[in-house]
């Protein structure tokens, strides 16, 4: 652990369980995330892309620090090296990192837009001017500011969420979800605002399933899954073809995109009551072998990317 | 980590196992106290709460727990035959009161839309005059005595339970099985008792057991306004109405510890409704 | 068109406390019709020896040798004409008999409305702000038990405390004994009020305060508070700019549909303090068979109540982020 890189974020085998009410009052831990590990430096965007219900927006609360009181956490989050304690969280929460959260609901329905997008505190006067100009990027009109949530369309929810991101001076931007409902256009201008802050020398961590827009701004890819992170590829490997690619799950993904075939994967991501022992993805392996439903393989480095299988070369 | 769930789940579990323990608790304090004073109102004889003019005024002791009154009847003895009537009246009335809330509930949630609208109008009715007032006119009408007391607190109570019963009612009729016995033939009075009414028992419990301890507070609020039942037959109310007089002149214990032990039968029967709400649905019941 | 919005719910709802107040009237004459009380008999009984004529030409009078139908029919047209008879107890009109006694009542009424409606928000909030904590349950104990206690056994309790042990208060009546009406200083009155106002306060606060807590704990749950606390606000911050804002209208709301229970608590409370009020009237129209009188404040309490639902369903309305709209584009 000798200071090799420091990451700006650097989560190492993170899992969060939730202690759930079952049926007839049993009490059940459900984990969620599971070993996962990401990083995330300054001046990249990460897309940690996985398919819906795959609990990617629990990661966004874990790094955060704003999971409900049931979760438990194990695992070691770092930013700009240091441990993330609870306290240290509170600090850097809306000051170092923002969150753009997935719908509106996040938006309080008694409160006028600009009033939240420019947030609290004393100074958030002085962001009006800020706020203009993304507005007017995000095409936004001025006049959305003084509607209140419930009046906007789901995309403009959207591009509000992501206004309330850009307009501090966080060091490192955590969108989660941050594009469906927008038009295409609008879609682009949003990632071209997180490649910029990216450019700028700070790191976003892009949370999402629209693997394909993603390929086209992040620089490096996690394949989320059931909770846990497949392959770290960089984007180029996605491009450059199946063959690039390191885990069977990031293969089939690439030839369920529409430009390469469009063939989708057979069987359901398992839930997180009832994983698979082994491999999480063993259930609906082609190559799965006895010691991948026996045991879960570890992330092991491979031709310049991470892959969590035995068999991956 | 591993430890620590299994420490919170065996928490946990001591928990339910306490909601359980608490509900058996409450029922046995509550039966008896019941059966106590029930049986204070049948044995303990008019004698006991006779006059006697040398004991007259007497604060409480060990041989008077609550004291005496002015006429020198022990206070106990007359709080726990008051108690008796209370609890009768209270066990009837909301006995009546929840079988009005069945039927009307389940009459909404199956009848015709008219009929639903109309008895929507009828619980804002009863809703809209205050139920104090509502039961005075009640009482009045009945000759006051204890005809108008049961009927005043059975008519002003069931409304709430009947909007329960009816949004219950109309959420089964939702469910799949009960359509699968239509397909099959089966009548809505067939659907009605073997589907419909065995899961309204519960709710049936639940609301009895919670309507009971404002039927009580009600009866004794009535009571103590003068209506209700003749001054000699001694329930709660008219024990505190009459104690009103002696106030000034110091006698605390005279509207002290009848009240007392009216306001502990309301909480015991109020956390046990609660309790039992909670282990029939602990999903909808959370605090 | 918020003005045409509010005017459309109050027209439906007005309809609706017409059809409402028929029916009590209906309901409320059957009621009386029924009693076995002859209100002639009571009559005769306050006024003194009366001859078998003089009887039977009240009777006469009183219609009540019509069919029932008809009287209904005669005793609605009076009330339409604002003619609601004459209080047998009082001697007078029972409109003015009213009209005196709810300006008591009413006193009584909005301070223990306004007392407990503030104490009841600010326990609430502070209960939902520390959920689970000490203080919360504490709060949450005292608020159930004090939902258990009958008006009027607290009220002869605070009579107890304040007026006999420490002599703070008078026991019982609005102004002092012996002192004509007109002067009774305010402060008098003020003085007489406290004790009932008290008593009423403190148990309709409890409903308010849970009903509060529970409120504040769905918003700080809601995603939005999560948001802001992602966006690094803190908890006084949270509360200051999403807290508030969001429980005032539904508790406020809360306050005007308890007009029902805020009226029957001042019957108790106005009997224990012998305040001059609605409270005290109807239940001494009752025992003494004064039926005019019955059943008009049967009829003002009902309207009284209706009026508070009333307020309680606009201002719901208000909070419908479909009227809001017209505020926003304002």
């Amino acid at each position: 652990m000798v200071c090799k890189h420091e990451h700006l974020l650097d989560v190492q085998n993170l899992s969060v369980s939730f202690k759930m009410y079952d049926r007839g009052l049993v009490q059940k831990e459900l984990k969620v995330i599971s070993d996962l590990s990401v990083s995330v430096d300054r001046g990249e965007i990460l897309a940690v892309v996985g398919s819906s219900g795959s609990g990617k927006s629990l990661l966004a609360h874990a790094i955060m620090g704003i999971l409900p009181e049931n979760a438990a956490i194990q695992g070691a989050m770092k930013y700009q090296g240091e441990d993330m304690t609870p306290e240290y969280q509170e600090k850097l929460r809306g000051r170092q990192i923002a969150l753009v959260p997935q719908s509106v609901t996040y938006l309080d329905p008694l409160m006028r837009v600009e009033k939240q997008v420019l947030g609290a505190g004393k100074d958030a006067k002085k962001k009006i001017p800020a706020l203009k100009g993304i507005f007017n990027r995000l095409e936004l009109d001025e006049s959305v500011g003084k509607q209140y949530p419930y009046q906007l369309s789901g995309g403009m929810a959207r591009r509000v969420l992501v206004s309330t991101a850009v307009i501090g001076d966080a060091e490192l931007v955590i969108a989660d979800e941050p594009t469906p409902g927008m038009q295409t256009g609008q879609a682009i201008e949003a990632l071209r605002i997180f490649r910029e802050l990216a450019d700028e020398g700070k790191g976003v961590l892009l949370i999402t399933h629209d693997i394909d827009l993603a390929l086209n701004f992040a620089d490096k890819i996690a394949v989320f899954y059931a909770g846990t992170t497949l392959e770290l590829a960089s984007s180029g490997d996605f491009l450059s073809g199946e063959e690039s690619l390191r885990h069977p799950y990031s293969k089939a993904l690439w030839r369920a995109m529409p430009q390469n075939g469009f063939e989708p994967l057979d069987g359901f991501q398992p839930f997180s009551g009832s994983l698979p022992s082994g491999c999480l993805f063993s259930p609906r392996c082609s190559m799965c072998e006895k010691q991948c439903r026996q045991k879960i393989p570890e992330m092991r480095e491979l031709r310049g990317g991470f892959v969590r299988c035995f068999h991956a070369t | 980590m591993n430890e620590l769930t299994v420490q919170n789940s065996s928490v946990f579990h001591g928990k339910r196992i306490n909601r359980r323990t608490k509900t058996v608790i409450l029922i046995i304090l509550i039966s008896a106290i019941i059966a106590s004073a029930l049986l204070a109102g049948v044995l303990i004889s008019d004698e006991a709460v006779a006059a006697d003019f040398t004991n007259a005024k007497q604060k409480p002791s060990f041989e008077h727990l609550f004291g005496t009154d002015w006429l020198g009847r022990d206070l106990f003895a007359r709080t726990m035959k008051g108690l008796s009537i209370s609890i009768v009246v209270g066990v009837v009335a909301s006995l009546i009161s929840a079988v009005i809330a069945v039927l009307v509930g389940i009459a909404a949630a199956t009848g015709s839309k008219t009929l639903d609208g109309f008895i929507n109008w009828l619980i804002d009715l009863v809703m809209g005059v205050p139920h104090l007032v509502l039961i005075i006119l009640i009482s009045f009408a009945c000759g006051r005595g204890l005809k108008g007391l049961l009927a005043g607190i059975a008519i002003t109570h069931w409304t709430s339970l009947a909007r329960l019963i009816r949004a219950e009612v109309l959420q089964l009729r939702s469910e799949q099985y009960i359509a699968v016995s239509r397909k099959l033939g089966k009548s809505n009075g067939w659907i009605l008792i073997n589907h419909i009414l065995p899961h309204m028992i519960p709710q049936f419990v639940v609301g009895l057991v919670l309507m009971f301890p404002h039927a009580i507070l009600h009866e004794a609020s009535i009571s103590f306004l003068g209506y209700g039942l003749p001054p000699e037959q001694p329930a709660i109310g008219i024990i505190l109405s009459e104690s009103m007089k002696y106030l000034s002149s110091g006698m605390w214990w005279l509207a002290f510890f009848p009240g007392l032990t009216l306001v502990i039968i309301v909480i015991l029967f109020d956390r046990l409704g609660d309790n039992l709400k909670m282990l029939i649905d602990p999903y909808s019941a959370q605090e | 068109m918020i003005v045409k919005r509010i005017t459309n719910v109050f027209f439906r709802y007005a309809l609706r406390v017409i059809t409402l107040l028929f029916a009590v009237s209906v309901i409320g004459f059957t009621l009386v019709s029924l009693s076995p009380v002859d209100p002639v008999q009571q009559y005769v009984l306050s006024v003194g020896s009366v001859s078998p004529e003089q009887r039977a030409e009240l009777e006469d009078y009183w219609g009540l040798n019509d069919p029932p139908v008809e009287r209904f029919e005669n005793c609605l047209s009076a009330i339409l004409h604002g003619d609601f008879g004459t209080s047998l107890l009082y001697r007078r009109p029972v409109i003015d008999v009213i009209r005196e006694k709810f300006a008591n009542t009413f006193a009584l009424m909005l301070c223990a409305w306004v007392f407990s409606g503030v104490i009841g928000f600010i326990l609430g909030c502070v209960m939902g702000a520390n959920r689970d904590r000490a203080a919360d349950k504490i709060l949450k104990r005292i608020c159930l038990l004090l939902c258990s206690v009958p008006t009027f056994w607290l009220g002869l309790l605070l009579l107890l405390l304040f007026s006999v042990w420490l002599g703070w208060f008078p026991i019982g009546f609005s102004s002092p004994i012996g002192v004509m009406n007109s002067d009774v200083t305010i402060w008098q009155q003020i003085h007489h009020l406290i004790l009932p106002a008290l008593t009423l306060s403190l148990l309709s606060f409890a409903n308010v305060a849970l009903h509060t807590r529970q409120k504040l704990i769905d918003v700080l749950e809601s995603d939005y508070v999560l948001f802001a606390k992602a966006r690094g606000e803190s908890k006084r911050q949270i509360m200051k700019r999403h807290g508030y804002r969001n429980i005032i209208m539904p508790a406020l709301t809360l306050q005007f549909a308890s007009f029902a229970e805020l009226f029957g608590g001042s019957v108790l409370a106005e009997n224990v303090f012998s305040y001059p009020g609605l409270g005290s009237a109807v239940s001494a129209a009752g025992l003494n068979s004064d039926v005019p009188l019955l059943l008009g404040i049967t009829l003002f309490s009902a309207l009284f109540v209706f009026t508070g639902n009333m307020i309680a369903n606009l201002l719901y309305g208000a909070i419908d982020p479909q009227i809001k709209e017209s505020y926003a584009n304002e």
